[in-house]
């Protein structure tokens, strides 16, 4: 019994007026393999078939995708993992336009991590060699500067889903306090400025399934609560 | 920063902070009501009427009836900005719910200083 039943989302927008699941039977030979493979299986009987992929090690962060209903890295994602009785279900990662296939427009995630402006801001003079860092302030970033911005948390949040124009999500707001964490930045009280609103951040509900999702292991609603600590002791 | 007009505190760091504080006085409100309903069990109208006649309880209430107010035009506006995307129909809807929450306010004031 080592054929695995895989139903996949395709849509190819220029000859299918609607998207449709396509049943495929694929042999892992009895092999625990990681998702990434089976869809490499896949594509070897359909090569229009899309996905995008690059390190297949976790580090890229380009395979995220809803498997079985939960977002991952499907490179990093053993069979085992997700399998529920011989069936896998492959999807894009929702919420967000899809190209073909499993590609997704990834537009709007990306607009909201610019919006938070994810570089070091820093108006005093720069030193003759660098900025320093105590190893005490430096590790206030552990946990932050590890994401690898793959959008499986954003893309598994309802209010990232209904306001993705104005919600910064998860992985735009844990960017967010990695630079209001970081004792090198001076532009908080800019940043702090933008976020007040209540969108911004303030329509985050704390359901948590970001840090569910998160193939780094990752804490959003964690940063999320930091950065509310950050504006109310500013604000009252 | 999101531009918003017809959210309660015009700030979504206010309305986050009277959301929570509008919560815990309603709660110790319905505690206080569900433990007085059962410590007086053959409750009359004169030991209501007289409960409710007395300032501090008057003060309680209205303070209750006001973060009852605050609490869902916080709670209702965030609703329709969620699922309400035609603009026109969502300021209607708003529009609604903040007038009804006034009406149901001064309604409760009226009742509370009334006979």
């Amino acid at each position: 019994m080592s054929t695995l039943q895989v139903s996949i989302y395709r849509y190819n927008p220029e000859t299918d007026s609607a998207p449709y699941m396509q049943e495929f039977q694929v042999d892992t030979q009895g092999r625990d393999v990681m998702v990434l493979d089976v869809l490499h299986m896949m594509k070897e009987d359909d090569n229009g078939l899309a996905y995008r992929r690059s390190c297949r090690e976790g580090v890229c962060g380009s395979d995220g995708m809803n498997m079985n209903g939960k977002n991952g890295l499907a490179c990093i994602t053993p069979l085992s993992e997700v399998i529920k009785g011989n069936k896998l279900v492959l999807r894009p990662l929702p919420g967000l336009p899809v190209i073909r296939d499993l590609v997704v427009d990834m537009g709007l995630f990306y607009k909201q991590y610019e919006r938070i402006q994810p570089y070091l801001q820093n108006d005093t003079p720069a030193p003759a060699i660098e900025r320093l860092q105590s190893p005490e302030d430096r590790d206030k970033l552990d946990g932050l500067y590890e994401c690898i911005l793959c959008a499986c948390c954003s893309t598994s949040c309802p209010s990232f889903w209904w306001n993705p124009d104005k919600f910064v999500g998860p992985a735009g707001l844990l960017q967010s306090y990695r630079f209001l964490a970081d004792s090198r930045d001076t532009a908080t009280g800019s940043r702090l400025a933008e976020l007040e609103d209540p969108f911004s951040v303030f329509r985050c509900r704390g359901i948590m399934n970001c840090v569910a999702v998160c193939p780094k292991g990752l804490n959003p609603t964690r940063a999320i609560g930091k950065i509310r600590d950050m504006l109310m002791a500013n604000a009252t | 920063m999101v531009t918003n007009i017809t959210n309660f505190g015009r700030s979504g760091l206010s309305d986050w902070l009277i959301q929570r504080v509008s919560a815990i006085i309603m709660a110790i409100y319905t505690v206080f009501i569900v433990a007085y309903l059962l410590f007086n069990p053959g409750l009359d109208y004169a030991t209501w009427s007289g409960l409710f006649a007395q300032t501090w309880m008057r003060i309680f209430s209205l303070l209750a009836f006001v973060s009852l107010s605050a609490h869902a035009w916080v709670g209702l506006w965030t609703v329709t900005t969620d699922y309400i995307k035609p603009t026109g129909i969502r300021v209607g809807a708003q529009t609604v719910v903040i007038l009804a929450i006034f009406v149901f306010l001064v309604w409760g004031i009226q009742i509370l200083w009334g006979a």
